[in-house]
C-alpha cells in the first residue's frame, strides 16, 4: 500500500489547477461573464478531461478514475462553471457499452431525484428526468437507458433550465422521444457495468465535494483574517476558530475516504467499489453540507446575500450530493452491504 | 496511488491471519474490562516475539525498519479476529528515538518495543492538565541523582509499570515552557506510592494517580538535555494524537462488527434511528482507517507530522464517539442487570475527547497552526 499520488498525478493536479486558477469566477458577478466561462469551458474541453473514461482499443479507460477524480476536485475548489462530470459519466457508459465515442457534447439523464440514471420505458422517457451538468448549447445530446435498461440511447436536450448549483444547471427533460439508440456493435449493459458507473459516479461526485470544502473553507479563513469586530479580525475568537477547525477535520477525513473510492472504481470488483463508494459518499455528503453551512455562518449577514460566494460553494455541494445519492440513500447502502437492509426509515 | 497489498505485504497478512486463528488471547475489551489490561503485557509479547510488533522501528531497538504501512495491516488484521488492539507505546517510542542519547535508546527502548518493561506516562497534574506546562511536580538536584516530589494524574497504567515517562520542573527559575525536563524514573521504589482511578465505566486499571515523595532518579535517567522537557512532551503528544500510532481503529473495527451481527441476527428489533447510529459507526470507522493509510503513506515522504496530528485525533475522537452512540443505541444500557459491556464501551468513549488533549485545545490548535488564524 502506498497511498501517494504518483509523479504524473501530481502534474495533472498542478495544471488543473493552474487552469482553474486562471479562468475560474472570483466573486457572484463574474458568473456572468460569458466570455470567462466559454474561456474556461474551451480549457477544461482542450486538456482531454472529458475524454478521461473514452475507451481505449483494449476498451479500458484512458484514465483512472484517480485521475479523473483530481481533476474534479481541482474543479470543485475554483467552483468551475465547465463541464466535466456529466461528459465523463457519459463516455464511461459508452465504453461500457462498447459505443464509439459521442460526436458532440453529451451528458447523461438522472431521475428527478437524482439518485439513478434515467430510464426510457415506450421510447419515451418519463417526464421530470433531468440532464445534470448540461452546460447551455454546447451540451446537444443526453444519454439515457433505453428498451430493457440494458442499452443507451440520445435524446435531444431541451426542456427547463435549472440553476441550483450556479456554476453547473440542469435541465429538467419533459417527455422526449428517443433520438436514436447508439447502434449495433452495442453490447447490452450488466448489473456489475452499472453498478460500476455508479461507483464511478459517486467518486467523481465526491472528489467534487472535496474541492468544494477546500475553497469553501479557504473563503471563510480569508473572511476571518480581515473582518473586525470588537476591534480585531472575528478568526481570533475560539467560536469562530473551532468551527473552521471542525471544517478543517470533515475536509480531511472526506479526502481520504474520497481518494479510497476513486482508487476502487478501478481496482476493485465492482460490488466492492460500489461499497467503497458509498461509504465514501455519506460521509463527503454530510461533511460538504456542514462545512459549506459553516462558510456562511463565519461570512455572518453577508453570507446569506446573493452576491457572496458562500451560497455558491453551498449550492455546488448540494448538486454534488444529490447526484446518485446522498447521504441518505448512501448510509442505506453501507448497511446494505453489510446484511442490514430496510433502511428506508431514513432514505 | 493503491490501497492495495503490494506481494510481500500480501504474505506479510496471510502469515499474521494464521498466527492469530491459535494465538488469539481472547480478551475482552479494553474500553470495558480490567481483565484487558491486566492481561495487556503477555499480549505485547507475544505479539512482539511472533514478529507482529514495532514493525516499523529501527532494527537496532527491536523494530523491523519495515515502512509504517504494514501497521494498519496489523490493525486490520486484528480487528477482523477480533483480537485486542495493539499496545500503545508509540509514542514514548517515538519521543526517546527523537530526543534520547544513544546511552538512553540503548538502555530503554528494546525493553519498551518487546513489551519486557512496562511503562506509564507521568504528564498531567492535579492543576496541571490543559495547561500542561504549568505543572509543579519538581526534580531537584542532589548529588549524581535528581529527587522527584510532586502529583501526577491520569498516569496510564501506573499500576503495572516498571519506568514512569515523567515530566518534571528541574529550572524553577525560568519561564514556566523551558523550565522542564524528562527522566525515567524506576516505579518499584520507596518514595512512589500510586492509586488506581476508577473510571465512569468502572475500570480501575487504566489510569492512575501517582505521588512522588523524594523518589529518585540517577541524572544519567533524563531522556533528553536539562530544560527540553517541554518540547519532548510535545513531540509525545503529537504522536499520542495520530491514530496511526495508536492502533485504535482496530478496537473501532471490532466493535462495530459485533454490532452488525447483533442487527443481523435480529433486524426487527432495531429501528431507524438505531440504524442510523450504526451506518455511521461504520462510516467513520471506515473513514479512520483509511486516513491513517494515508498519513501512514504521507511518511514515505518523510512528512513528520506537527499540527496534522490535531486534525487526526479530532477524527479518531469522533469516530470513538460515533460507535459508543452506536453501542448504546443497539446495546442498550443493561437496566435489567444483564450485560453492560455496550453501555461501557459508550461510556469510555466520552474520554476520547478529553486524553492526549482535549478536542478544545485540539481545535485551538488547528485553528491557529493549520489555517494560520490569529491569535486572541
Amino acid at each position: 500500500m502506498d497511498v501517494r499520488l504518483s509523479p504524473e498525478q501530481r502534474a495533472l493536479r498542478d495544471s488543473a489547477a493552474q487552469v482553474v486558477d486562471r479562468l475560474r469566477p472570483r466573486s457572484v458577478g463574474e458568473l456572468a461573464d460569458r466570455e470567462r466561462a466559454a474561456k474556461l469551458d474551451a480549457a477544461v474541453a482542450a486538456a482531454g478531461w472529458q475524454e478521461a473514461r473514452a475507451a481505449t482499443d483494449d476498451g479500458t479507460p484512458l484514465a483512472s478514475a484517480v485521475e479523473a477524480a483530481i481533476v474534479a476536485e481541482e474543479l470543485g475548489r475554483g467552483l468551475a462553471d465547465a463541464a466535466f462530470l456529466g461528459p465523463t459519466l457519459a463516455a464511461e457508459l459508452r465504453r461500457l457499452a462498447g459505443a464509439p465515442p459521442s460526436e458532440s457534447r453529451e451528458t447523461v439523464a438522472l431521475v428527478p431525484g437524482l439518485a439513478a440514471v434515467a430510464s426510457a420505458i415506450d421510447g419515451r422517457l418519463p417526464e421530470g428526468a433531468v440532464a445534470i451538468d448540461a452546460a447551455g448549447s454546447r451540451s446537444a445530446l443526453v444519454l439515457v437507458l433505453a428498451r430493457d435498461g440494458r442499452h443507451l440511447a440520445e435524446v435531444a436536450l431541451s426542456g427547463v433550465e435549472a440553476r441550483v448549483d450556479l456554476t453547473r444547471p440542469s435541465v429538467a427533460l419533459g417527455s422526449p422521444v428517443i433520438v436514436a439508440a447508439l447502434g449495433e456493435k452495442e453490447r447490452p449493459l450488466t448489473d456489475d457495468d452499472l453498478v460500476h458507473w455508479t461507483a464511478l459516479g459517486l467518486a467523481l461526485t465526491c472528489a467534487d465535494l472535496v474541492g468544494t470544502m477546500r475553497g469553501a473553507v479557504e473563503l471563510a479563513c480569508e473572511y476571518a483574517a480581515v473582518r473586525q469586530q470588537f476591534g480585531v479580525a472575528i478568526g481570533s475568537f475560539q467560536a469562530v476558530q473551532h468551527m473552521l477547525a471542525d471544517a478543517v477535520v470533515a475536509l480531511e477525513g472526506s479526502r481520504s475516504v474520497a481518494l479510497h473510492a476513486a482508487w476502487a472504481v478501478d481496482a476493485l470488483p465492482p460490488r466492492d467499489a460500489f461499497a467503497a463508494a458509498a461509504v465514501a459518499k455519506a460521509y463527503c455528503a454530510r461533511a460538504a453540507r456542514s462545512v459549506c453551512e459553516t462558510a456562511i455562518q463565519v461570512h455572518g449577514g453577508i453570507g446569506n446575500t446573493w452576491d457572496c460566494l458562500a451560497h455558491v460553494y453551498l449550492r455546488r455541494a448540494l448538486l454534488s450530493s444529490d447526484v446518485l445519492g446522498g447521504a441518505g440513500p448512501s448510509l442505506s447502502r453501507v448497511l446494505e452491504h453489510h446484511g442490514i437492509g430496510g433502511g428506508d426509515g431514513f432514505r | 496511488m493503491d490501497f492495495g497489498d503490494s506481494r510481500p505485504e500480501a504474505t506479510f497478512r496471510l502469515r499474521l491471519r494464521e498466527w492469530l486463528r491459535t494465538n488469539n488471547p481472547g480478551l475482552p475489551a479494553s474500553s470495558t474490562d480490567d481483565a484487558y489490561w491486566a492481561g495487556q503485557a503477555f499480549w505485547h509479547r507475544s505479539l512482539y516475539d511472533a514478529g507482529f510488533f514495532g514493525l516499523s522501528w529501527p532494527t537496532e531497538i527491536g523494530g523491523q525498519g519495515l515502512p509504517s504501512v504494514y501497521e494498519v495491516i496489523v490493525d486490520e488484521e486484528l480487528a477482523d479476529a477480533g483480537a485486542p488492539p495493539r499496545p500503545s507505546v508509540g509514542y514514548l517510542v517515538q519521543g526517546i528515538l527523537e530526543h534520547g542519547s544513544d546511552d538512553i535508546k540503548r538502555r530503554f527502548l528494546p525493553g519498551i518495543v518487546n513489551g519486557r518493561d512496562r511503562w506509564c506516562q507521568g504528564f498531567s497534574e492535579p492543576d496541571a492538565g490543559s495547561d500542561l506546562a504549568a505543572l509543579r511536580t519538581r526534580g531537584e538536584r542532589d548529588g549524581d541523582d535528581y529527587v522527584i516530589n510532586g502529583r501526577k494524574i491520569w498516569t496510564s497504567y501506573s499500576d503495572d509499570a516498571d519506568w514512569c515517562f515523567l515530566l518534571a520542573r528541574t529550572e524553577p527559575s525560568v519561564p514556566k515552557h523551558r523550565g522542564l525536563s524528562v527522566f525515567a524514573v524506576a516505579m518499584r521504589q520507596p518514595g512512589i506510592e500510586q492509586r488506581p482511578l476508577r473510571m465512569i465505566n468502572g475500570i480501575t486499571k487504566e489510569f492512575g494517580e501517582v505521588l512522588f515523595d523524594g523518589a529518585r532518579v540517577p541524572a544519567a535517567n533524563m531522556i533528553g538535555q536539562p530544560g527540553e522537557g517541554w518540547s519532548l512532551a510535545m513531540t509525545v503528544v503529537s504522536h499520542e494524537r495520530e491514530p496511526g500510532e495508536l492502533g485504535y481503529v482496530a478496537r473501532y473495527k471490532k466493535v462495530v462488527k459485533e454490532l452488525v451481527r447483533r442487527v443481523r441476527s435480529e433486524p426487527s428489533r432495531f429501528g431507524s434511528e438505531q440504524l442510523r447510529d450504526l451506518g455511521w459507526a461504520i462510516v467513520e470507522a471506515e473513514v479512520l482507517r483509511l486516513h491513517v493509510c494515508r498519513r501512514l503513506s504521507e511518511r514515505l515522504d518523510g512528512v513528520s507530522h506537527g499540527p496534522e496530528g490535531s486534525v487526526d485525533k479530532l477524527l479518531m475522537t469522533s469516530a470513538e464517539q460515533a460507535v459508543g452512540h452506536a453501542a448504546l443505541g443497539i446495546g442498550g444500557a443493561a437496566h435489567d442487570g444483564g450485560d453492560d459491556t455496550w453501555l461501557k464501551v459508550y461510556l469510555y468513549s466520552r474520554a476520547q475527547s478529553v486524553m492526549g488533549g482535549t478536542s478544545q485545545i485540539q481545535r485551538n490548535l488547528v485553528a491557529r497552526r493549520i489555517l494560520g488564524l490569529p491569535a486572541s
